[in-house]
């Protein structure tokens, strides 16, 4: 097989190795490395990339499930159609403004509750870890409905008790504007996956060399200087790990909007469209399109962020 | 400029008191209206002027119940399913990649890496056409499978973080102690990687839990359909009521469960989450 051959080859550059090359054992061991390695690898083809060459497929045809017997190729017809849609824009403007707030609010906090936790006495640092991993517990729609009521015009409370503040009075529809329900869609989302970031964030404060930030302070650093200079520079791999990934988490956000608007007043976004448009109104060939955007999208933004921040996903993520 | 003790223990208890509150609030705000009877609903309070069982009740024993228990274990026995098939492959393909020299490891954590960020929802198009021309729309397997993509590729980085700090060498020492190969790996490694499995399990089955395009995209009935999709079709006791209270007590009803897990095994899924996904 072509694998030996190349172990051949490769064996010279690797002095280091102590292994004989091609040995039976190294030969057996590759065989059980594919054994075992092979089928997770084959079922996570199998139930991604699969699907989504699918619906590749599926997005070149005009196709309705209530009327099969129409079923005709289109081409690239339904990407026209809905690219030329004043609606496929709002809707991706909606979901990169939800990304984009959510992300840099969750970032603030959990970098404060990260350092609150790093600093906090040891007696508390149990259980403000444990309170903040409930909201990560929490099923995203039961967190989604939990916000929902306690906004609602019927039956929240919110409205009676900020009564005082201008703006806000017991007739406040909080969900029949745009920007108010997707402020209490924004605050949902940042409750529940903040301590996630901060997690991620605590885990790369704990990197920092304690050297760097103790010289510092001997030196005469201020807080925010030690901070600015010492501690943010040297945990950059984990702030951009977890950008990267809240971004991407984002980006799909379903639950929340589905639970308190469903995409009315000018709050839908992306993923509600592809729902609304496939499993909705049975449209097929155009809703695959949509789910196809959104993965280009999607790849679109782990391009720029590995560009332009030079994130190395395999190193920040445990890869070799 | 260092502050007193008694000082210090102050503004921490502040602080931490902000920070728990923080959290637990939507929580207990759920929990408060759970409790609360229709004619209190729209009364404008935190707490219900009369605490009453009878949402538990509704959908305990009462009319919603073959709805809620149908769809509560539909969402155990899936979530279960494919928490065990996914702990089991990650754990096969974690071991290789940790232990093994083989081409194609890079290869393996790339598409795990590849998988986690997919848009469910770019798959859920294509399945739901699938799985009606085949029968699985509306099955438990139609949505183990699918479930596979969120639960694998986070079980095996978590496992294959978790192996790698496994020293190892126990394994050959207990050899040269006079082990045979089985017995070295049973009594030297699976006691030190049973924690790790142990903790990509629970947070596996988080994630399947917390499941909500599958779960309304792919079920039509109560033969499949997972607790938080049917959270959201719950109807309430009659057509002109809204169902605040019984959607409140059934979503208090499927995160305790889940919380009690949390402050069970926090040293655990802390760990777990932050290695996976910063150290490696």
């Amino acid at each position: 097989m072509s694998t030996s051959v190349e172990a051949v080859r490769d064996a010279p550059a690797k002095p280091a190795a102590t292994r004989q090359p091609l040995s039976d054992r190294a030969k057996a061991e590759r065989r059980l490395g594919f054994w075992l390695a092979g089928p997770a690898f084959i079922i996570m083809l199998a139930v991604t990339a699969y699907p989504i060459l699918l619906a590749l497929w599926e997005s070149l045809f005009k196709y309705r499930l209530t009327a099969p017997a129409d079923r005709e190729f289109v081409g690239l017809g339904n990407y026209a159609t809905i690219l030329s849609d004043g609606l496929f824009w709002r809707d991706l403007g909606v979901t990169v403004l939800i990304t984009i707030i959510t992300v840099v609010i969750e970032l603030i906090l959990g970098f404060a509750l990260a350092l609150v936790m790093n600093s906090a006495l040891k007696a508390v640092r149990g259980w403000l870890r444990t309170a903040i991993l409930v909201p990560y517990g929490i099923i995203t729609v039961v967190s989604a409905f939990a916000w929902f009521y306690a906004f609602d015009i019927n039956s929240g409370y919110i409205n009676s008790w900020f009564a005082w503040v201008p703006g806000i009075d017991s007739d406040l529809n909080w969900f029949a504007d745009t920007w108010t329900a997707l402020s209490v869609i924004m605050a949902s989302e940042i409750w529940k996956t903040t301590p996630f970031i901060s997690l991620l964030l605590l885990a790369g404060l704990a990197q920092v060399p304690g050297e760097l930030t103790e010289a510092a302070e001997v030196d005469g650093a201020t807080w925010w200087q030690r901070m600015s200079k010492v501690i943010i520079p040297n945990m950059k791999a984990a702030i951009m790990v977890a950008v990267l990934f809240r971004a991407l988490d984002a980006f799909r956000i379903f639950d929340n909007v589905y639970i308190m608007t469903n995409g009315a007043y000018g709050t839908e976004v992306l993923s509600l469209l592809a729902y609304r448009t496939s499993i909705t109104r049975l449209e097929i060939g155009m809703g695959s399109a949509v789910s196809v955007l959104l993965f280009i999208c999607v790849i679109i933004i782990c391009f720029i962020a590995i560009k332009l921040f030079k994130v190395d996903l395999s190193g920040a993520r445990g890869g070799k | 400029m260092k502050s007193s003790p008694a000082k210090r223990r102050t503004i921490w208890t502040i602080i931490s008191i902000v920070v728990v509150l923080y959290a637990l609030f939507p929580v207990a705000s759920i929990l408060a209206t759970s409790f609360k009877l229709p004619s209190d609903l729209t009364s404008g309070t935190f707490l219900p002027t009369n605490w009453s069982w009878s949402n538990y009740e509704q959908i305990l024993v009462g009319d919603a119940q073959g709805l809620f228990l149908s769809s509560l274990r539909n969402s155990i026995g899936i979530c279960l399913i494919a928490t065990f098939i996914a702990v089991v492959l990650a754990t096969l393909c974690a071991y290789a990649i940790a232990r093994l020299d083989f081409p194609g490891k890079k290869l393996v954590l790339t598409t795990a890496l590849g998988v986690s960020i997919f848009p469910v929802i770019s798959i859920v198009t294509p399945l739901f056409n699938l799985w009606r021309n085949i029968g699985l729309y509306d099955t438990w397997p139609g949505l183990i499978i699918p479930y596979l993509s969120l639960t694998l590729p986070i079980s095996i980085w978590t496992l294959a973080a978790f192996f790698r700090q496994i020293p190892w060498e126990l394994e050959q020492a207990a050899q040269v102690d006079g082990a045979t190969t089985w017995q070295a790996f049973r009594k030297a490694i699976v006691p030190l990687a049973a924690p790790g499995v142990f903790t990509t399990a629970i947070i596996a089955f988080f994630i399947a839990w917390n499941d909500f395009v599958y779960g309304i995209s792919l079920t039509s009935t109560e033969a499949a359909r997972p607790v938080p999709a049917a959270l959201a079709f719950f109807t309430g006791a009659s057509q002109f009521e809204e169902p605040t209270g019984a959607i409140s007590a059934a979503a208090i009803i499927v995160t305790i469960p889940v919380v009690v897990l949390v402050l069970a095994f926090q040293r655990q899924i802390v760990s777990g989450l932050t290695q996976g996904a910063v150290k490696g």
